[in-house]
C-alpha cells in the first residue's frame, strides 16, 4: 500500500483509538497532542517561508482572552468573543507586519520586533489586572452548573473525547490549509522572495501582499488556537498563552519537528509532550524543571546538528540512501 | 505655577535616570558581542540571573563577603559567557541568524530549569540593605545610586579600554569589518573569546547591581531580558552610545509612564515606542550601519 493508503489508515486509527476505552489521562493528553500540533502548524505556515516570528504568542493571548473576557464580563458567547479575537488578531497582524514588510524588516530584527509584541500582549494583560486577573490568571465561568455536559453556546464541553474531536478537525484543518498554501502562487512567490526579495519584486510578485496574507493567515489560525486551549483548559494566565516563553516554545516544536514539512511541527508537538509526561513519569512531581532542562538542552542540540528538525533529518537520510547504493554500483562497474 | 512642578514628577524622571544607567550596563555587553560577533545572546538576562543566583549562594548559604562572592560571580559568568560562545554560538555562526537567536534561546530554557532545579522557584534575597538618600520629598534609594555609579564607571572603563588599548582597537575594527580583521594579522577567534568573556563580565558585573535591588527567581531573565534587547535594536544593534541613548530615553518612558500609569503601562508604552521607531528608522536611532 503506498503512502497516501497508510496516511488514511493511521488517520482512522487515530480517530477510532478513544473508544478502545483510554484513561481520562491518556485522552487529555492525545487532545493536547491534537491542539499544540495545530498551533505549531499554524506557526510553521508561516515559519517555514522565511518569516520566523518570536511573537505568536501575542495572537494565542489575544484569542484566549478575548474568549474568556467576553463571556466573564460581559456574557458575550465564546463564538462572538472568538470573533472579536479574530478581528483583534488581524489588526495587530497587519499593525505589525504591513511596516514590518514595507521596511524590509526581515530577519533577526523581524524576530526581535514580534518578540516585542508579544511581550506588549502579556504586559497589557498583566497590566489590565482589574479585569483579566493579571498573573494570577483567570477562568472561564461555568456554563455546567445544572449537571449538563456541554454548552454549545458557552462551548464548553465536560467530555473530552468531544474535546479530542474538535481538535483533530481544527488540526486536520491546519493541514488542509498548509496544503492549500503550499500549492499556491502565495508560496511560490514567497520562495522566490525569500531566496531574493529584489527579484522577486522585479518580475512583478507582490511582496508585501503575500507575505502579509500568509501573516494575517497565520495570526488567525493561531488565535483561534488560543479559543481552542482557553476553552479545553478552563484556566489560563498571561504566562502560559502569551509572552516570550509560549511564542518560543512554539517556534521550538515547530523546529524539532522540522518546520518545512506537513506534518513535521505536529511531529514537534507529539514529541514535545512525550518528552515532558516521559521526563515526569521518570523523574516524579517533585523535582520541577528537568523537563525544560532537557528540552533547552535538546533546542541547542538541534538547532546545531539538525536544523532542519527530526522528520526533516529522518526524510533526508531516507532520501540519501539509494544515492548512495547508486553510487557504490557506479564505483563498482569502474 | 507650582502645580507644575511636581516634586514626585521630578523623582521618577531621576529615578528614570538611575534606571537608565543600569540598563545601559546591560546594554553594553549585549551590543558588545553583537557588535564583534553578530549574534544575539538571548540567553543574555538569563546568564545575569546565572550571576545573582551565584553571589545569593556564596554569600548567604556559603557565608562569604558579598564582595568577594560578588567577584567570584563576576568572573564564572565571564567563564559562562566563553563557554556558550566555544560549545553553542561558534558551530552555528555560519548558518542563518535565526538559528544563533533559536539556539541561544535554548540555552535561556536550560539555564532558566537549571536554576528551577537547584534553587526551586522561591524569590531569594541576598539580605542587603542600604539607606535611601532623601533630597527633599524625593527618596533614591542607596542600592540604585551605587547601581548608577558603577555602571557609569564601569561603562567609562570600557570606553577607555575601547579607545587606548591594542585589544580594544582590535575589538572596534572587527566590529567594523569582520572579513578583513585576520588579514590585519588580528586573530579573531581570540578576539571573539575576548569579547564573550567581556560580554559574559559585564552580565556579572550588572548581576552584582541587580541583586542590591531585587530578589532573584529563576524567571526574572524575563523582566528584563526582552527589554534589553529592544534597546540595543532600539538604539542600532552593535552601536554602544545608541545602546546608552535608548537605555536611557527606555528608562524614561518605564519610570515616567509608571508615574503617571500603572507601572506596567509604563513598560508597554516604552515596547509600544520601540515597534513605532522600528518603522520609523528600522536600523535603530543612532545606528551608522544598515
Amino acid at each position: 500500500m503506498n503512502l497516501r493508503h497508510f496516511s488514511v489508515l493511521l488517520l482512522v486509527v487515530v480517530v477510532l483509538i478513544p473508544w478502545a476505552g483510554l484513561g481520562k489521562y491518556p485522552l487529555h493528553l492525545m487532545v493536547m497532542a491534537a491542539l499544540w500540533g495545530y498551533i505549531y502548524t499554524s506557526w510553521a505556515i508561516m515559519g517555514r517561508l522565511g518569516m520566523v516570528s518570536f511573537g505568536h504568542g501575542a495572537f494565542l493571548g489575544v484569542g484566549a482572552y478575548s474568549v474568556v473576557l467576553c463571556w466573564n464580563l460581559w456574557g458575550l458567547s465564546p463564538w462572538i468573543g472568538a470573533l472579536i479575537g479574530v478581528v483583534a488578531t488581524v489588526v495587530l497582524a497587519v499593525i505589525i507586519g504591513y511596516p514590518c514588510f514595507r521596511f524590509k524588516i526581515v530577519g533577526h530584527y523581524f524576530a526581535l520586533v514580534t518578540l516585542a509584541l508579544s511581550e506588549v500582549v502579556r504586559l497589557v494583560i498583566v497590566a489590565l489586572r482589574e479585569q483579566t486577573g493579571g498573573s494570577l490568571g483567570i477562568t472561564p465561568k461555568s456554563a455546567l452548573g445544572g449537571g449538563e455536559s456541554y454548552s454549545l453556546m458557552a462551548l464548553q464541553f465536560d467530555s473530552k473525547l468531544v474535546w479530542f474531536y474538535i481538535m483533530l478537525a481544527f488540526w486536520l484543518m491546519a493541514l488542509w490549509v498548509w496544503h492549500q498554501v503550499d500549492r499556491s502562487m502565495t508560496r511560490l512567490a514567497l520562495q522566490a522572495i525569500s531566496d531574493e526579495e529584489d527579484a522577486a519584486a522585479s518580475v512583478g510578485i507582490p511582496v508585501n501582499r503575500s507575505k502579509l496574507q500568509v501573516t494575517v493567515l497565520s495570526a488567525v489560525m493561531t488565535c483561534i488556537g488560543g479559543v481552542l486551549y482557553a476553552q479545553y483548559q478552563l484556566y489560563i494566565s498571561p504566562e502560559t498563552v502569551s509572552g516570550i516563553s509560549i511564542s518560543l516554545q512554539m517556534v521550538f516544536g515547530a523546529i524539532a519537528g522540522g518546520m518545512f514539512i506537513l506534518l513535521g511541527p505536529t511531529f514537534g508537538a507529539v514529541f514535545l509532550l512525550i518528552l515532558s509526561e516521559g521526563l515526569r513519569i521518570l523523574v516524579g512531581n517533585d523535582i520541577h524543571g528537568v523537563d525544560q532542562l532537557i528540552y533547552g538542552l535538546l533546542l541547542v542540540l538541534f538547532i546545531i546538528f539538525m536544523p532542519e528538525g527530526i522528520l526533516g533529518g529522518l526524510l533526508k537520510r531516507l532520501k540519501a540512501q539509494p544515492a548512495q547504493s547508486g553510487q557504490q554500483s557506479l564505483a563498482q562497474r569502474s | 505655577m507650582d502645580s507644575i512642578f511636581d516634586i514626585f514628577l521630578l523623582e521618577a524622571v531621576l529615578n528614570g535616570v538611575l534606571l537608565g544607567g543600569l540598563l545601559a550596563l546591560l546594554s553594553l555587553g549585549l551590543n558588545l558581542i553583537f557588535g564583534v560577533i553578530d549574534v544575539v545572546w538571548i540567553c543574555y538576562a538569563e546568564l545575569v540571573m546565572i550571576g545573582m543566583y551565584g553571589i545569593w549562594w556564596l554569600h548567604t548559604q556559603q557565608g562569604l563577603p558579598l564582595p568577594l562572592a560578588m567577584v567570584i560571580s563576576i568572573s564564572m559568568v565571564a567563564a559562562c559567557g566563553v563557554l556558550l560562545h566555544q560549545y553553542v554560538v561558534s558551530p552555528v555562526l555560519s548558518a542563518e541568524p535565526i538559528n544563533q537567536l533559536l539556539v541561544t534561546g535554548g540555552v535561556l530554557f536550560f539555564l532558566q530549569a537549571f536554576a528551577t532545579v537547584l534553587f526551586g522557584v522561591e524569590f531569594r534575597n541576598v539580605g542587603f540593605r542600604m539607606p535611601s538618600l532623601n533630597l527633599g520629598d524625593m527618596s533614591f534609594s542607596g542600592a540604585r545610586l551605587v547601581a548608577f555609579g558603577v555602571a557609569v564607571a564601569a561603562i567609562g572603563g570600557m570606553w577607555w579600554f575601547l579607545r587606548n588599548t591594542y585589544l580594544g582597537t582590535a575589538i572596534r575594527a572587527i566590529s567594523q569589518d569582520r572579513g578583513v580583521m585576520p588579514l590585519m594579522g588580528v586573530n579573531a577567534r581570540q578576539i571573539y573569546t575576548l569579547t564573550s568573556a567581556l560580554g559574559g563580565g559585564f552580565a556579572g558585573l550588572a548581576a552584582c547591581l541587580l541583586v542590591l535591588q531585587y530578589d532573584v527567581h529563576p524567571a526574572i531573565g524575563l523582566t528584563f531580558g526582552p527589554l534589553t534587547f529592544l534597546i540595543c535594536v532600539l538604539g542600532g544593534l552593535g552601536n554602544l552610545i545608541g545602546g546608552l541613548v535608548a537605555a536611557f530615553v527606555f528608562a524614561q518612558f518605564i519610570s515616567v509612564g509608571g508615574f503617571f500609569l500603572q507601572l506596567e503601562w509604563g513598560y508597554v508604552i516604552a515596547f509600544v515606542f520601540f515597534i513605532a521607531v522600528m518603522f520609523w528608522k528600522p536600523e535603530g536611532l543612532l545606528s551608522k550601519r544598515r
